[in-house]
């Protein structure tokens, strides 16, 4: 039997076996007081604070450590058990410094409320431990040991949720302390600052630094809504006072992060109440921007867009959508340039990190999203990441993966060209050469095939081209591979067996696969490797990629892409054009339009005249800057919406205040297709305006009147012309959201796809050969240049950049080089060099690291004053059209 | 490799580090490297190395010398003994000799209270202490080097 019947305080209550007295209590509503229990966390059982009497057993027993049996008779109160409690409340606060008067934590103080609860009136012991100074290194976490009870929830956080393990405890007895890392001040040891030490302290002792004297707990407006840096999608709770956000927490009932934040979600919010947020429209008269009125701007971008268009036809105008913005902007924003354009020139940065996922899985599966949901990975037993750094580009994720390896016996399989940090986790790393990722894994096939530990049945029952496939694969030997890979034989072939023979296997990848000539074709060969072994439409199995943007996954979902409509639905079907016609009430234009790339390349050569770029910054993300430059100063127009004045917008003729997410309603669907819920939690700063109604005053004055009232309304419409999206309303989103494919109003959502049936009927094998990326060193350019993220920021930059906890813990770019490289060119650490490629130069400090091999270099894309996009190559993936950002070839020079 | 490595004994490697060091304590890079090898953090080797008096983060004298400070000890004249050991090595408990040669600590109890006053120097015990005792011992010792 799995459940037992026992009575607390003499109300009777079921429970699952192997629980403990407070869990259930607390599923109960039975308060139990406790200090150093924390859902989520493991059990220490040392404060003492919630011992309970139980029928028939001697003494008193803590409720967090003794565990539910059949008949069990608790007591959680009685005289004698407060009087205990007391006695150990008053011992702790003699060792406690007693500034409640301006502690940051007053009012939210576990230890404050407890010696209330039990009517502590006056200190028992006088306090005995003397003063040590609050130390204060890092940017954003204060420590002050006077304060801190032992408790040990930020040691067993740090240990077991960000597993970086800093915290811990020293000495013993009386003299025990929290030390950080060899008892060093937290900036010199591996916090990462996540905060989740902050957000567990029972008191002060833990603190957000740059909160301090900013507001006290009853001064807050809380308002949860959803992080806006990367894809996961974890939910946050702001707490704002005079309309500011001061802090941020972590809502544990987050679906996908449990509580759980990275530096950006919690520290990184700041850039909202920049003083560098835009806050009029800007009109820009002799090459200098004017203020100017909302009318004015917006005439004025109407009346331009409409001359182009009479003058040059619809397709010489363009769009670029946003995957920072909602969905419902998303769709407004392709509605717009369908119709109010009259092209299919829309695109946005998905094209630039996962138009091949799309491309590719679409191709296998039939849907080209995440297969599975992110909590699915602890049902996992190998988890293989290839091109993902994901303790840096997705921390949630990353730490969990640490969590899994550390605690719950998960696999870990890294293939990746740097010894990024989750290699230290893994029982197995690949180091692939860039741009070989076709030739490994059809190496691990291989094999696979070879050893008979490919899933027989599910091959046979739901997928198809097994034959052509196989024939492909049987070419790449172990031998051949580790020529072309620089994987051992012997490496590859354990790798292939623990992959094959794990029951549940789950594969996640981000940009190190899709970022390539051949970004199509990786995916496709990871489609084949996970059909291969029967590891789809499971839970805990599948081909997961980790969006980037917070919202790109709903960007690609609402048609902000120039061949599909919203729910991946075909513009060149004319069944579906006439659906989309008769909904909007217009006629639509029936050619597909150009990619971002492409669109780049149309402007330099005079065929794209209009530009509308919501929310982007093309001028440091995409590949070629100079080339990019060309583009849009050949334009005749360009308008650029956003928060601060970018890169790109310096470029534009007009520029419109947007405003961020803390101040707009609407939904973000993160990696794992789950729609979640924005609220609006401040006004607009300045003049600035939700970009929904801006989109809609353009399309007013451009002719077609779009007349909503809130992005509920937009949503009601998406819902009518999206079958994936056909069940979402905002009434149902509520704290879990809803995971999409939801086609009706019953419908509970899917947390994976393809379960007995692939979207697009049977999984199609694609026989795939290894071609070389497009450009490879050669003696005048003898690096292979690779380029990616920092954990301390995002994208371009626009703004992590303007944080002032994340620019202040990394303030500059750097290249990171191989200590043999270094000495060759006798470079020494943080010294200056040139980089220079075929297409520009730039210069950067470096930084002498192993994470790179020899004749290996890597950038990252966020700082301006080296922007690596000024050397990377635009040679694109003829399906996809992303750009091959992973591999250019560079020369360096010490200077 | 992160991960505990459950196979190494950290006590162990602990003891091992200090006695092979010539100033009986446990340097830094020794730590980090301890914290490696048995894929534990900093802060947990830290913490056990902090635990145990016997550990020590400091370079010490060749010579440790260990006085039980327990209740037998007291009765049997510890006080003079104490005294005479820190005028004899100019330190003060918890102190090295300017020469690195001896390094005062207390204990708790060395348990073998019948030859109180008692202590240990290095692994050698030294019992029924008097002050002219005492300043033999450390002439015998010093003669020695």
């Amino acid at each position: 039997m799995n459940t037992v019947n026992l009575t607390i305080n003499g109300k009777l209550v079921q429970a699952e076996k192997g629980s403990t007295i407070i869990e259930v209590a607390l599923a109960n509503g039975i308060k139990i007081p406790h200090l150093c229990y924390e859902k989520g966390l493991s059990i220490a059982g040392t404060c003492r604070v919630c011992m309970v009497k139980i029928k028939d057993r001697p003494g008193m027993e803590a409720a967090c450590t003794t565990e539910v049996v059949e008949g069990m008779k608790v007591i959680t109160s009685d005289e004698e058990i407060d009087e205990a409690r007391k006695l150990i409340v008053e011992l702790i606060l003699s060792e406690h410094k007693h500034d409640c008067l301006v502690c940051e934590s007053n009012g939210q103080c576990e230890l404050q409320d407890l010696a209330y609860d039990l009517g502590i009136d006056r200190i028992l012991f006088p306090v005995s431990k003397s003063v040590e100074p609050t130390e204060d290194s890092s940017q954003v976490i204060l420590k002050d040991p006077n304060k801190c009870i032992l408790c040990g929830r930020c040691v067993r956080s740090c240990a077991e949720i960000t597993v970086q393990r800093v915290l811990d405890f020293a000495a013993r007895g009386s003299g025990t302390f929290l030390i950080s890392g060899l008892d060093q001040p937290l900036v010199d040891t591996d916090c990462v600052s996540c905060g989740a030490c902050i957000q567990t302290c029972p008191t002060g002792a833990l603190t957000e630094k740059l909160a301090r004297f900013q507001g006290r707990s009853w001064e807050f407006r809380k308002v949860q809504t959803v992080c806006p840096y990367c894809g996961v999608g974890c939910q946050i709770e702001l707490n704002i006072k005079n309309d500011k956000i001061v802090k941020v927490y972590g809502v544990e009932e987050g679906p996908d992060n449990k509580g759980h934040l990275c530096v950006k979600g919690r520290f990184g919010f700041d850039y909202v109440h920049h003083k560098d947020r835009l806050t009029t429209p800007l009109i820009k008269h002799n090459g200098k921007f004017e203020e100017a009125s909302w009318d004015e701007a917006l005439n004025l971008v109407a009346t331009k867009f409409k001359e182009l268009k009479d003058k040059y036809g619809s397709d010489a105008l363009a769009g670029l959508s946003s995957a920072k913005c909602t969905n419902e902007e998303n769709y407004l924003f392709q509605k717009f340039i369908r119709i109010c354009f009259g092209t299919n020139n829309v695109d946005h940065c998905a094209r630039l990190c996962h138009a091949s996922t799309v491309a590719g899985l679409t191709r296998a599966f039939g849907s080209g999203a995440m297969t599975n949901s992110i909590r699915e990975f602890e049902r996992a037993d190998v988890i293989l990441v290839t091109g993902s750094n994901t303790t840096e580009t997705h921390p949630v994720i990353g730490n969990y993966f640490k969590h899994l390896a550390a605690y719950n016996g998960t696999k870990l399989m890294v293939v990746d060209p740097r010894a990024i940090e989750l290699t230290e986790y893994a029982e197995i790393w690949l180091r692939q050469k860039s741009g070989t990722d076709v030739a490994w894994i059809n190496g691990l096939m291989n094999i696979i095939i070879n050893e008979g530990l490919y899933n027989k049945e599910f091959v046979e029952n739901r997928t198809e081209n097994f034959d052509e496939f196989r024939k492909v694969v049987s070419k790449y030997t172990p031998g051949k591979v580790e020529k072309i890979t620089g994987i051992p034989e012997e490496k590859l072939i354990a790798a292939a067996r623990m992959y094959g023979k794990a029951d549940r296997g789950s594969i996640v990848f981000a940009m190190g696969i899709t970022q390539h000539t051949t970004g199509t074709d990786n995916v496709l060969s990871l489609a084949n490797l996970a059909m291969l072994c029967g590891n789809v439409g499971r839970e805990g199995t599948g081909v997961n990629p980790l969006r980037g943007q917070n919202n790109v996954q709903g960007a690609c979902d609402l048609g902000a892409l120039p061949n599909v409509y919203p729910g991946y639905q075909k513009v060149s079907e004319a069944k579906v054009r006439e659906n989309f016609e008769t909904a909007w009430g217009v006629k639509l234009p029936p050619k597909d339009g150009l990619t971002v790339v492409e669109i780049m390349d149309a402007a330099s050569k005079g065929e794209i005249k209009g530009f509308y770029i919501m929310g982007e910054n093309p001028m440091l993300s995409d590949p070629n800057l100079n080339h990019v430059r060309e583009g849009l100063e050949n334009l005749d127009f360009l308008v650029v919406q956003d928060i601060f004045l970018t890169e790109t917008a310096e470029l534009a003729d007009v520029v419109l205040p947007g405003v961020s997410f803390a101040e707009k309603n609407g939904t973000f669907t993160n990696t794992c297709r789950r729609i979640q819920l924005l609220h609006k939690a401040i006004p607009p700063i300045g003049k600035s305006r939700e970009d929904w109604k801006i989109i809609m005053e353009i399309g007013k004055r451009m002719g077609y009147p779009m007349a909503y009232h809130s992005p509920r309304e937009i949503m009601d419409e998406i819902a009518s012309l999206t079958p994936i999206y056909g069940g979402v309303h905002f009434d149902r989103l509520g704290e879990q959201g809803l995971q999409w494919p939801c086609p009706s109003r019953e419908h509970p959502g899917t947390p994976y796809l393809h379960k007995d049936k692939f979207t697009r009927g049977k999984g199609l094998f694609t026989p795939v050969d290894y071609i070389p990326p497009a450009e490879l060193p050669d003696e005048e350019y003898p690096f292979l240049l690779s380029t990616g993220r920092v954990l301390y920021h995002f994208h371009t930059g626009s703004l992590s950049r303007r944080s002032k906890p994340l620019d202040g813990i990394a303030p500059e770019g750097f290249l990171e080089i191989s200590p043999q490289d270094a000495e060759k060119l006798r470079i020494k650490n943080n010294g200056w060099v040139r980089v220079s490629s075929r297409r520009g130069k730039l210069k950067v400090k470096v930084k002498i690291t192993h994470r790179v091999d020899k004749g290996v270099v890597f950038m990252t894309f966020h700082f301006a004053e080296s922007a690596v996009n000024l050397l990377t190559s635009d040679a694109l993936d003829p399906v996809a059209k992303i750009p091959e950002y992973k591999v250019s070839a560079v020369k360096i020079e010490r200077i | 490799m992160k991960l505990r490595n459950k196979e190494k004994d950290v006590i162990a490697l602990l003891s091992k580090a200090q006695r092979e060091n010539k100033h009986n304590y446990i340097t830094e890079d020794k730590l980090k490297l301890i914290a490696q090898e048995a894929g534990l953090s900093y802060g947990e080797v830290y913490g056990v190395v902090t635990f145990y008096s016997l550990f020590s983060l400091k370079p010490r004298g060749e010579y440790i010398i260990r006085v039980c400070d327990s209740g037998p000890c007291h009765l049997m004249g510890l006080k003079s003994i104490f005294e005479v050991l820190e005028k004899e090595l100019k330190i003060k408990v918890g102190e090295t000799t300017n020469d690195g040669m001896f390094t005062l600590e207390e204990v708790s109890c060395l348990g073998i209270c019948n030859e109180a006053p008692v202590m240990m120097i290095n692994e050698k015990v030294c019992g029924n202490l008097t002050p002219q005792k005492i300043r033999e011992i450390l002439r015998e010792l010093r003669k020695k080097k």
